[in-house]
């Protein structure tokens, strides 16, 4: 029996024309929910003095406002809610502090329409119900898990959850009960595929025959390496839990991109300085609205990824338009190991613990993984001639940033006034991992 | 009776070491013993100076981290064994020792020894008590 080359042809090979009539639909049912359901929105919206009779169609999309994550914050945690809590099924949040923290909220046509994208993205990389597909995405608030856990079973394939960590058990399901589809991020992915060659696996030995990786950056580099070890293709997906979870787009057998799940998700690029929508092919931020979500109905939220949009034909015959892969962000976020960080995290933690606010963060790969040191300078009064007060400070310190980001980075204290400053802005960064091509 | 010693931490690289020495040196401050503890980020590097006060506040002033604290200095009879003696003691007593090092003197027949503990006063009593000589200042200058 030949595969199934989508999971819903018609919606996923829609002429463009169609796909944009039924876009706008949307646009105006989910504008006139949002103004009706989220004060905060339609706040937003009275100050700009637009009315949901104002938007007829995706050529009025400019004229909504934006939302950003600091009206996420501002909102937390019910504000964006645009339903009663008792229609929602379920919450997700992303990884990150108390402070950054959003929780995005489900009903079950929002799950329903998640779990659709993601078994798109699987039946992409030609898996269906025979497949056998290995979730080692975490599952629990992280979107990973839980979304291409329901892809796989709205395909209908043998699902494996066995979210991230304990690399033994993973190598001894995907061997035993021949996964052949893995779905992790590319950090683990790379990780899995190292293990199984120090114990001496080939990739002919190994079931898998793709891999659906995303939740970080990664390089072409990476994806051959991958590809390699494993012996499989490699198939990117993006997607943030703010907007739903992964699938928001995914990449198919072309391999050009990754096309966004457009009757759900109205993507457009913007001027990140200006806001100015910019023309389709140019380089800019990336904004998603929610075409036809129930509790969480962002409209015209600001990713800060930068990116490119093509709607040139894709030779897999979906028509959906794709994205590049994002090529930096408009904003300081760091993506380590998965987990989003913001500067601003590891300085409040600095300043909470009474330490000086003179600090580097330095990022780089080893052994498949991010390496993640923080750097902080002493105050000369912290100093007590003790090497044993230094170690056990730098530990207090990284305990104290993992309870705030997630995730813990190896902290060093450094005598005052060694890390440079520089004129203006200070240089809090320094990313060696160079993840974007 | 302790002794006042001098700390500072400094980066783990080419030139640190040298630029403190220079500092003191430039003030008129004679070193009479230096130690370096050394991580792969850091240094700590301990002074016997004969005036640790006006080297910190030289330090302080250019803003690096300095402190000064008290220390237990003892001297032990020059010969296999003497320094062994002293440890036991200490040892026997529950004094957990942090670092030690040596101490230069010109005197013959003796050997100095400069150490932190956990605590410095409790240290000096058990010394005093069983009759190690202890090094002060003057001795030093």
């Amino acid at each position: 029996m030949e595969k199934r080359k989508y999971y819903q042809e018609a919606i996923e090979t829609m002429p463009v024309e169609e796909i944009k009539k039924m876009q706008s639909e949307k646009l105006v049912r989910q504008v006139a929910h949002v103004y009706k359901n989220v004060p905060y929105y339609r706040d937003l919206m009275d100050k700009k003095g637009v009315k949901p009779e104002d938007i007829k169609g995706i050529e009025d999309l400019y004229k909504l406002p934006f939302i950003e994550k600091s009206d996420l914050r501002e909102t937390y945690p019910y504000g964006m809610l645009a339903v009663p809590l008792a229609d929602c099924v379920r919450i997700q949040s992303t990884s990150g502090t108390t402070g950054k923290r959003v929780i995005a909220y489900y009903t079950q046509h929002d799950i329903d329409l998640w779990e659709e994208c993601c078994a798109r993205a699987i039946v992409a990389v030609g898996a269906d119900r025979e497949d056998v597909v290995q979730v080692s995405y975490g599952y629990g608030l992280f979107t990973g898990g839980p979304g291409l856990n329901g892809g796989s079973h709205k395909v209908g394939a043998l699902t494996l959850p066995m979210s991230s960590g304990n690399t033994e058990r993973q190598l001894q399901f995907m061997l035993d009960m021949k996964a052949t589809v893995l779905c992790c991020t590319p950090s683990y992915a790379a990780y899995l595929g190292e293990s199984l060659k120090e114990q001496g696996y080939t990739p002919d030995q190994i079931p898998l025959k793709a891999g659906i990786f995303g939740a970080e950056p990664w390089t072409q580099e990476m994806r051959h390496n991958i590809e390699e070890t494993l012996g499989i293709k490699a198939y990117d997906i993006y997607g943030l839990t703010e907007i739903s979870g992964p699938g928001v787009s995914f990449e198919c057998s072309a391999q050009g991109g990754m096309h966004i799940n457009e009757d759900h998700f109205l993507a457009e690029i913007i001027n990140p300085e200006t806001g100015e929508p910019l023309p389709e092919g140019t380089k800019g931020e990336l904004v998603f609205t929610c075409l036809d979500k129930e509790a969480f109905p962002l409209l015209r939220y600001r990713t800060r990824d930068i990116c490119v949009l093509t709607r040139e034909p894709c030779p897999c015959g979906r028509t959906h338009i794709r994205m590049a892969k994002p090529m930096g962000r408009s904003d300081d976020m760091m993506i380590i190991r998965g987990v989003n960080v913001f500067p601003s995290q590891i300085e409040a933690v600095l300043l909470a613990e009474g330490f000086s606010e003179n600090y580097l963060i330095k990022l780089g790969r080893a052994n498949n993984s991010d390496t993640f040191d923080v750097y902080v300078e002493l105050r000369p009064e912290q100093f007590d001639d003790s090497v044993k007060n230094i170690t056990a400070m730098e530990k207090s310190l990284a305990n104290a940033m993992r309870n705030m980001i997630g995730i813990g980075p190896s902290v060093h204290l450094v005598p005052p006034k060694t890390i440079a400053r520089s004129e203006g802005k200070a240089k809090r960064v320094i990313d060696e991992r160079n993840l974007h091509d | 009776m302790a002794i006042r010693q001098l700390s500072v931490f400094v980066e783990n690289k080419q030139g640190s070491l040298h630029n403190i020495t220079d500092a003191i040196a430039n003030a008129g401050i004679n070193l009479r013993s230096m130690c370096v503890a050394d991580t792969s980020n850091y240094g700590i590097v301990r002074i016997i100076a004969d005036d640790p006060e006006g080297a910190k506040e030289l330090l302080d002033k250019d803003g690096q981290a300095a402190n000064v604290r008290l220390v237990n200095a003892f001297a032990v009879p020059d010969k296999p064994g003497g320094l062994a003696s002293v440890l036991r003691l200490l040892e026997g007593n529950g004094v957990n020792i942090e670092y030690m090092y040596a101490l230069i003197t010109s005197e013959s027949g003796k050997a100095y020894s400069v150490m932190r503990t956990g605590d410095t006063e409790e240290t000096d009593r058990i010394l005093v008590a069983n009759g190690i000589e202890l090094l002060d200042e003057s001795k030093l200058h």
